[in-house]
């Protein structure tokens, strides 16, 4: 281990998180705000926009992101639809984010009892207001760990946007691999990072779990 | 046809070196689960235990694997323990080890999961009729387990089947790869190949994972 080449290589990686962390951080709150859209439709059985977003899921769920990726960056400009590379990046994380929150929050929301429902009801309670004040708080607190182990998911992900020419930290450390021939110290270093970037969310994810159960009544 | 770059698929063996390249992908994620299902499960029992040791060495473990990108460790066995180690193996090889690395946490902590589920009685009752602990995993718990794995395990079939993807990185040819070659063998004759090689890999990969994971949800909801 080459301590010197270490700390030559810092303002390199220190970017190409700050670049992943950009672009993650935009991807999971896109898919997040998907993902509620998207379970609600499902929810509140919306006709037609209830069947596409039932295909949406299923195709982004049954497909990896790098070839999402790749038809997202170099076959949609074939057809005119050009988008920069970080653009890519986000729309990609923000689809295939969007219909895994959406299937979680899902089943957060089919998972609340019954008697809910039908508790808020008996205590005249207006179909929404029911909605907004008893099912909703308690659908997203019961899919809080689900939705975590998205997050970290999707930050994993962010993985394979070297492959779209995003200097992310893969990338960094292939490149820096391919220049230097530091192997050991990049992948270290790689390793390194990924834990900084993701660690904090696993620690967050646990606190957030243990502070957000509410929703145990009847269930 | 000429303008969805569609056109390619009907030259040469084009088609069949694509869907070659997804038999490359799906070969390696069958491996992997067969080693994962066949380790997870030793691996699993051994998580219920209550050593100390044991709880910590698999707590460290899985969290490893819920952190760390599956592309980081295909770098790391790759590139990182060849030149370490000073060994040499194939990159499929190194695609293998890093799924069932990651196979066998997921699958352990299934199995884990599914073992605490049995209720104490279980174990307690086999105890009572005097069977020795081989004899209770073997013949009271494991086949209950087994009915709540099933459908999990399958999941995990299509989510390695996606992650084979990225395979590529390390120089596998398969179903991504060869659609490079593709493109760049066609890149004048026909520029759109792009959009056609590309739309189709998509249809592939879905219709392949769709169907297997249709299977495991209707499998979860039958046997729950």
């Amino acid at each position: 281990m080459d301590w010197n080449v270490i700390i030559s290589y810092l303002p390199r990686y220190k970017d190409a998180l700050l670049l992943t962390l950009r672009i993650g951080w935009q991807g999971v709150l896109f898919a997040l705000i998907t993902g509620i859209l998207c379970a609600l439709v499902i929810y509140l059985k919306i006709p037609v926009l209830r069947q596409i977003i039932g295909i949406y899921i299923e195709v982004f769920r049954n497909t990896p992101l790098l070839v999402q990726l790749f038809f997202i960056y170099f076959a949609l400009p074939k057809i005119g639809l050009q988008l920069s590379p970080e653009a890519c990046g986000v729309l990609g994380l923000s689809l295939l984010g969007g219909a895994y929150m959406a299937e979680t929050i899902r089943s957060g929301l089919e998972n609340i009892a019954v008697i809910q429902s039908e508790s808020a009801e008996s205590l005249g309670m207006s179909k929404s207001q029911t909605f907004r004040y008893v099912i909703f708080p308690q659908a997203l607190s019961s899919s809080v760990p689900g939705i975590m182990a998205n997050v970290i998911f999707l930050l994993k992900e962010t993985s394979v946007f070297s492959t779209i020419s995003l200097m992310d930290l893969m990338f960094t450390a292939k490149d820096l691999i391919g220049m230097y021939a530091k192997t050991i110290e990049c992948l270290t270093m790689l390793v390194v990072f990924y834990l900084i970037m993701i660690l904090p969310v696993s620690i967050l994810g646990n606190i957030l779990e243990r502070r957000l159960r509410f929703a145990e009544f009847g269930s | 046809m000429q303008n969805l770059g569609l056109d390619v698929f009907f030259k040469g063996t084009n088609f069949l070196r694509l869907l070659d390249g997804l038999w490359v992908a799906v070969r390696i994620s069958l491996i992997s689960v067969a080693i994962s299902i066949i380790l997870g499960i030793a691996v699993g029992v051994l998580m219920t235990s209550k050593s100390r040791i044991i709880k910590v060495v698999s707590k460290i473990y899985l969290e490893i694997v819920r952190i760390m990108p599956q592309m980081v460790l295909l770098f790391i066995v790759y590139f990182g323990s060849t030149r370490v180690f000073r060994w040499n193996i194939s990159a499929e090889i190194s695609a293998i080890i890093v799924f069932s690395f990651w196979g066998v946490a997921e699958m352990g902590d299934l199995v884990r999961g599914a073992l605490i589920s049995i209720p104490k009685i279980q174990y307690e009752s086999s105890e009572a009729l005097g069977m020795a602990a081989s004899q209770t995993y073997l013949y009271i718990i494991l086949p209950q387990t087994v009915r709540r794995l099933i459908p999990l395990s399958i999941n995990l079939i299509t989510r390695m089947i996606k992650t084979t993807s990225l395979v590529m990185m390390i120089g596998i040819v398969e179903v991504l790869k060869v659609a490079q070659q593709i493109i760049e063998a066609n890149r004048r004759v026909s520029p759109n190949a792009t959009f056609g090689v590309f739309a189709v890999v998509f249809l592939l990969y879905f219709l392949i994972c769709w169907p297997i994971s249709r299977l495991a949800s209707y499998l979860e909801k039958r046997w729950a």
